[in-house]
């Protein structure tokens, strides 16, 4: 019935309530798509804020207070609400029909995941007008955190704490549906690389998200409920602070880099016509990446005083990780060597990572060397170096990602002319902003400070820099103006328009709510391909064509998400006045009667039958 | 084919809580959560490693911590382990009797640890004025120990709402899978007692 409808135009409740209850991969990809899109766009404004505020020495566009909250804001929002929900948007459209899946392990999960993260954004996003922003940074250091006035870091600390619930959940759910549900013959050596960056780092996001988790939580009682985790005065120790937040956050530069890594390798070998180059050595890579990337949280912390012994280990570990990571960019270089290379959008976003990210890469070591980082801490260098790599790696990932997949998601290619006009200027932007910070930083120019000084020659570069950002806001504008215009205009293309070599691509246009009438048999890597260098246009099928079985929409995971956040207002204000507990207990009755629901109604899923598959074929 | 009869096998397969698609699912991605779990009790260990020194006064572990208390209480946790062993022994061999028998025994011992735990509370705050708030040890002791307590609360809510619901109509591949990962659940929430027992007690006091 529903794969009937979807092809109907339908009213915007009809649809509104088709997408809150959602439970298939593919429309909560739209739903992530939209949710970090937004975030996307809000992050972005609060940077321009940012580079307009540091155009001139002592400059007042924002007062010194509300340039804390702006800057603590921009990277929240940038790294939990915007990077992460695009990149499980990509995972999301793509990982279940790369393995050949109908849905993943669990879509009830799935759609409580996007909730979670939706959530938590709105809820952290509150703070904007009930008083103020959280304003320690993104980082939110202890005792600063901790004696922070107002409720800004309540929001932060409850915020997070949802959306990072909704994250944990995702990371559960691809590792299970990677394990789980691959179509037969696509073993673990046969996947994808997309779908193996997706699984790494679903077990980092697994082991590194609750230490956030309790972080959080540590914050959360020392702020709102008297305890003396931080507090010196009662015996506590704000270092505790810094190693959970970041044993969580190294972790998660690497849950963010690892699945940009993916894209690249599935847009690369695509638009080389080859096979991608040392596919075991970036499978390899991608593990040890993964792994290493747990043993070198505390090179954020050489200057806390934790002694040469401890600097000089994670100094070397970190420097470690450089060599998976050079392993990959040969890789990727090696499968564009005499290659058939055809250069669009996509591909544009890939070849300008592959020097942006290796500059990234570079400070990366020169950062983690641990008596030169005492120089390069907390000033304009270090603010370079990560927006190389999360900028020239992520976002130039989620980009590419967007135009490599766009017709798989939307029926629809990206306008090629628009699309590089936003490469063109968004990549110079890029530059621009981000080289100069470099200097700056080894001038002197300390970060996160709202003004500096007249006469210290660092006018020009900050004039630079900020001319860059808004080259990168006009690219981006740009691509929104693309959207519009292709789905306005744009026209429907086949299901493979890219002659694509991996599953995604075999199935038809509109993909059907199920992926695959049947499942496919993989034979090899890039199984696509394998049939298509066979003369075959589709893959065999591993089963007679039978009822097929799929979950239920639900409105549960809507109104447990839509529990925590009420919840969050009363954690927030119990601390003004005790009465507010009861909006606490009503928003956790909230949550917690509808898992009651969940766990005693059963959901046994409905089947499509065969039958009416055919009538659909034909 | 209806739903009913696939979930209702004539002959019962001696694996239950892995014999459908769903519940292979369930079985693996539990086992994942609790890898986050682990996590998550290691971050509070580490800090109350930390600052367990930090008493701010006399009232150290040392002079707090009764052995004899959580023995039993240790003793109740494992025993329920135990129990609940039984239970899922009586799942595989289809005896949804017995299986409900042994859970409710696990749940009893489940509160009675609860209670003693309460009670333990009890005493620290009124008979020592040891509380949340009163250091940073204090506060440590009570995060690791109540979240491990707020756990267990969660675990026997969990279990009686299983039994409950399940009553009438007894075993199937469909709730099998459900009462599996409640009981891995509550193995869990035991090993983590194992170690607050080492660490916060044993350790606090010798
Ligand atoms: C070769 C690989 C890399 C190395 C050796 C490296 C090393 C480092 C070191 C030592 C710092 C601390 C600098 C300081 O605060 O003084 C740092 C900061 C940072 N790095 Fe990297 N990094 C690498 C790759 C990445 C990647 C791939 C990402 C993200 C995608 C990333 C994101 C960050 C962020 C966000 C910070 C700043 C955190 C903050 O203080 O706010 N790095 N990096
Ligand atoms: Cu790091």
């Amino acid at each position: 019935m529903s794969s009937t409808t979807m092809t109907q135009k339908q009213g915007f409740a009809a649809t509104l309530w088709d997408y809150l209850t959602t439970v298939d991969h593919k429309k909560i990809a739209v739903l992530y798509l939209i949710g970090g899109g937004f975030f996307f766009i809000l992050g972005g404004l609060e940077a321009l804020a940012i580079r307009i505020q540091l155009i001139q020495p002592n400059n007042d566009f924002v007062s010194n207070g509300f340039y804390n909250e702006i800057m603590t804001m921009h990277g929240t929002t940038m790294i939990f609400l915007a990077a992460m929900p695009l990149i499980f948007a990509l995972m999301n459209a793509v990982v279940p029909l790369q393995i050949g899946a109908r849905d993943v392990a669990f879509p009830f999960l799935n759609s409580l995941g996007f909730w979670l993260f939706a959530f938590g954004g709105i809820l952290l996003n509150c703070s904007w007008f009930l008083g103020g922003a959280p304003d320690a940074g993104w980082t939110a250091y202890a005792p600063l955190s901790v004696v922070s006035p107002g409720h800004g870091v309540d929001f932060y600390v409850l915020g997070l704490q949802i959306s990072g619930a909704g994250t944990l959940i995702a990371g559960i759910n691809f590792l299970v549906t990677i394990i789980n549900m691959r179509a037969p013959g696509m073993t673990y050596m046969r996947m994808p690389l997309f779908t193996w960056t997706t699984f790494v780092v679903s077990a980092l996001i697994l082991f590194a998200f609750p230490a956030l988790t309790i972080g959080l939580f540590l914050l959360m009682f020392d702020r709102l409920f008297g305890s003396g985790f931080f507090d010196a005065s009662l015996g506590g120790n704000s270092i505790i602070w810094e190693h959970l937040f970041w044993i969580f956050g190294h972790p998660e530069v690497y849950i963010l880099i690892l699945p940009a890594f993916g894209v690249f390798s599935e847009v690369i070998p695509t638009f080389s016509k080859k096979r991608l180059f040392g596919y075991t050595a970036m499978v390899f890579a991608t593990v040890l990446i993964g792994f290493l990337g747990f043993m070198v949280w505390a090179h954020h912390m050489f200057t806390v005083g934790m002694g040469p012994a401890a600097n000089s280990i994670f100094a070397v570990a970190t420097m470690a990780i450089a060599v998976p990571t050079g392993i990959k960019i040969f890789n990727w270089l090696f499968t564009l060597w005499g290659g058939n290379i055809k250069i669009n959008s996509a591909m544009l976003w890939s070849l300008g990572f592959i020097p942006s990210f290796t500059i990234g890469g570079m400070t990366g070591v020169m950062v983690a060397t641990a008596p030169a980082d005492y120089q390069y801490h907390d000033s304009y260098f270090v603010v370079a170096h990560f927006h190389y790599v999360i900028v020239g790696g992520v976002v130039f990932a989620i980009f590419a990602g967007l135009h490599y997949w766009w017709p798989k998601m939307f029926g629809k290619i990206l306008n090629e002319t628009l699309g590089k006009i936003t490469f063109w200027t968004f990549f110079f932007g890029f530059h621009l902003t981000f080289m100069i910070q470099h200097f700056l930083g080894l001038m002197g120019m300390p970060r996160r400070y709202a003004v500096y000084l007249p006469n210290q020659e660092l006018e020009l570069g900050n004039v630079i820099s900020t001319i860059g950002a808004f080259l990168m806001a006009f690219g981006a504008i740009v691509f929104v103006i693309n959207i519009i215009v292709t789905t306005t205009k744009g026209e429907q293309v086949s299901g493979d328009p890219w002659n694509g070599r991996t599953l995604e691509w075999a199935i038809p246009n509109p993909v059907p709510h199920y992926n695959f009438k049947q499942l496919p048999l993989v034979r090899g890597l890039d199984a696509l391909w394998i049939e298509k260098t066979e003369g075959r246009k589709e893959l065999a099928p591993a089963e007679p064509l039978d009822d097929i079985h799929m979950p239920n929409p639900s409105i549960l995971p809507f109104v447990m998400s839509l529990g925590l956040f009420i919840a969050g207002f009363g954690f927030i204000y119990q601390v003004d006045h005790p009465s507010w507990l009861i909006v606490l207990f009503i928003g956790m009755g909230i949550t917690l009667g509808t898992m009651f629901i969940r766990s005693i109604k059963d959901d046994h899923g409905h089947h499509i039958h065969k039958e009416d598959l055919d009538e659909e074929a034909r | 084919m209806s739903q009913d009869h696939t979930l209702n096998p004539e002959v019962m397969p001696s694996e239950p809580e892995k014999a459908t698609l769903e519940g292979k699912n369930k079985f693996l991605g539990f086992w994942f959560f609790l890898g986050g779990e682990t996590v998550l009790f290691a971050s509070l260990f580490g800090t109350y490693l930390a600052l367990q020194g930090s008493t701010m006064g006399d009232n150290t572990p040392e002079k707090l911590f009764g052995l004899g208390l959580v023995f039993i209480m240790t003793m109740l946790l494992l025993t329920s382990s135990l129990t609940s062993v039984y239970a899922i022994y009586h799942m595989k061999n289809n005896d949804f009797r017995k299986m409900q028998l042994w859970l409710g025994i696990t749940v009893i011992l489940g509160f009675t640890f609860l209670g003693f735990e309460i009670y333990e509370f009890y005493h620290y705050i009124h008979g020592y004025e040891f509380t949340f708030r009163s250091s940073a040890f204090g506060s440590a002791f009570y995060t690791l120990v109540g979240f491990h307590g707020g756990h267990v609360l969660f675990g026997l809510l969990w279990i009686v709402t299983l039994m409950v619901r399940n009553a009438k109509r007894g075993l199937n591949l469909y709730n099998a899978p459900k009462f599996y990962i409640a009981s891995l659940y509550w193995h869990f929430i035991d090993v983590v007692w194992v170690f607050i027992f080492t660490v916060v007690y044993l350790m606090g006091v010798i």
